[in-house]
């Protein structure tokens, strides 16, 4: 299970790595070849403006890739921090973050980032990534809060804090390893939310704006040629879905090793 | 005076929880230099609150607890827990060291390589992982581990208790070598008196928080004076 999403999701990030370099046709090539099925020019066939769908597809992978990597990076890296610190010392620190955790929770995540887009200002990459990412941090927080609240009463613990580890070095060196049973399914499960994500923050229009490209803003362009132009919304879905499907096997994969 | 390594003098404590629980009630012992202390009483008596009012992770509310050597350590009934299940045996011995920050790996390496020959664990399983070895392999684990820096007192937390009978002889036989190699001083915690008597000089017996008997182990178990003691011995017979 685990070899077949890597083998998707190397397959994936191949088409992704060489789209940034190199496309069939430039991504923004208008032609007057427009809404073509697939064919040996178009394998993918071409959009309404004329553009080939693959060469966008690959350059959207890389966008939405991207975005769904620094989303997850910046989410788990600070829910984990909060995690540690609440899960481990537990009492008020523990309180204070996780009522502020619960207040965050129960906007409705899609509307969440909605607002911090429009905050932040729409239409960038970055501002997709800093909502994401901010919406995306109490979910790992809570995972890793209880993670480290498991462990951190082990006689272990107790040990290396008679031998005169610090703080920092328990949270980080010794019980971080011990949480990759949980949290590596769910940085997985996070970035296929966030490919998701930015597929419908870009379908509702406030993700990159045009002429870039990404997998969700294409699909929001597709659903209108949804009857002229079939392959066009088939093979974006297709490619998400590809995405999401691999990235997935891996976490379950790694779900069932540990 | 004879030559202590802890005194624990009229010692009360407890845990909050919706006001205060007194466990332990005007303890007082002292442990001296070499010595082996036993402490026996049945499970909810409160020894390991005793071990952690020690150690320092509860405050007494009344009373003190003076050690007079440095960093005491502890080893556990459950070796498992006691062991980062990420990390093979080296490291678990190793890692004191590294916080204590004062050697260069090589001379780590020899420490370590030599705890670890000490305490007669298997060469072959020195780059184990905790879930690899056997219970008596882990408990040797977390004595090199307690001992490594080389400390002149140590908590043995029913050390013994999760393993079988000839193990458990290795084991105590174990640390009474240890205790003459390295100029230990144990208190030793069990609700064994067997494995009490074997060991210890003097013993300590605990009922409801508080110690009622106190002395020589020969005194106590040939001439019980509380009731509660007479009955254990009556009861481990």
């Amino acid at each position: 299970m685990k070899k077949a999403g890597l083998i998707i999701t190397a397959i994936m990030l191949v088409l992704a790595l060489v789209g940034a370099f190199w496309t069939p046709y430039s991504y923004t090539a208008v032609s007057y070849d427009r809404l073509q099925g697939p064919s040996a020019k178009h394998v993918l066939g071409t959009d309404n403006f004329g553009r080939d769908i693959l060469s966008r597809i690959m350059k959207g992978m890389g966008t939405t890739m991207s975005i769904a990597f620094l989303t997850v990076a910046i989410g788990a890296f600070l829910g984990t921090l909060i995690g540690a610190v609440t899960g481990y010392y537990g009492g008020w620190v523990d309180r204070i973050l996780m009522r502020f955790n619960d207040a965050v929770t129960a906007f409705p995540t899609f509307l969440l980032a909605l607002l911090i887009v429009s905050i932040v200002g729409p239409g960038s990459k970055y501002s997709v990534v800093i909502a994401l990412s901010l919406v995306f941090i109490p979910g790992f927080a809570r995972v890793m809060r209880s993670e480290y609240a498991f462990l951190a009463n082990r006689n272990f613990v107790i040990s290396a804090r008679l031998m005169g580890a610090g703080d920092a070095r328990i949270m980080f060196r010794y019980l971080l390893p011990n949480t990759t049973r949980t949290l590596l399914p769910a940085l997985t499960i996070g970035f296929n939310n966030a490919v998701l994500a930015e597929a419908g923050l870009s379908f509702l229009g406030i993700g990159v704006s045009p002429p870039d490209a990404s997998l969700g803003y294409m699909l929001s362009e597709s659903q209108s040629l949804i009857v002229s132009a079939p392959w066009y919304v088939l093979s974006v879905g297709l490619a998400i879905v590809l995405l999401v499907f691999g990235v997935g096997l891996i976490g379950e994969g790694s779900k069932a090793d540990a | 005076m004879d030559n202590l390594v802890l005194e624990v003098k009229n010692v009360s404590a407890g845990y909050f929880e919706r006001g205060y629980h007194e466990v332990l009630h005007n303890i007082d012992f002292n442990i001296k230099h070499g010595e082996i202390m036993g402490l026996v009483g049945e499970s909810g008596t409160g020894k390991t609150t005793l071990t952690r009012v020690i150690l320092g992770i509860i405050k007494p509310q009344s009373g003190q607890v003076i050690h007079y050597t440095k960093r005491p350590q502890i080893i556990f009934q459950d070796a498992y827990s006691s062991l980062n299940p990420c990390f093979n045996a080296r490291w678990a011995v190793e890692e004191p060291l590294k916080i204590f920050g004062k050697y260069n790996s090589k001379e780590r390496n020899r420490r370590v390589d030599q705890m670890l020959e000490r305490v007669n664990l298997p060469r072959e399983c020195w780059n184990m992982l905790p879930s690899e070895l056997s219970g008596g392999q882990r408990q040797r684990v977390c004595i090199a581990s307690a001992l490594i820096r080389r400390p002149h007192f140590l908590i043995a937390d029913e050390p013994v208790s999760a393993l079988d009978v000839t193990i458990q002889a290795q084991i105590l036989n174990l640390l009474r070598q240890l205790r003459d190699e390295l100029d230990l001083s144990y208190l030793f915690i069990s609700h064994d008196l067997n494995v009490v008597y074997q060991l210890c000089d003097r013993v300590l017996v605990m009922k409801d928080g508080a110690i009622v008997e106190q002395g020589t182990v020969k005194e106590v178990y040939n001439n019980p004076k509380h009731e509660y003691t007479k009955s254990l011995l009556a009861a481990s017979v």
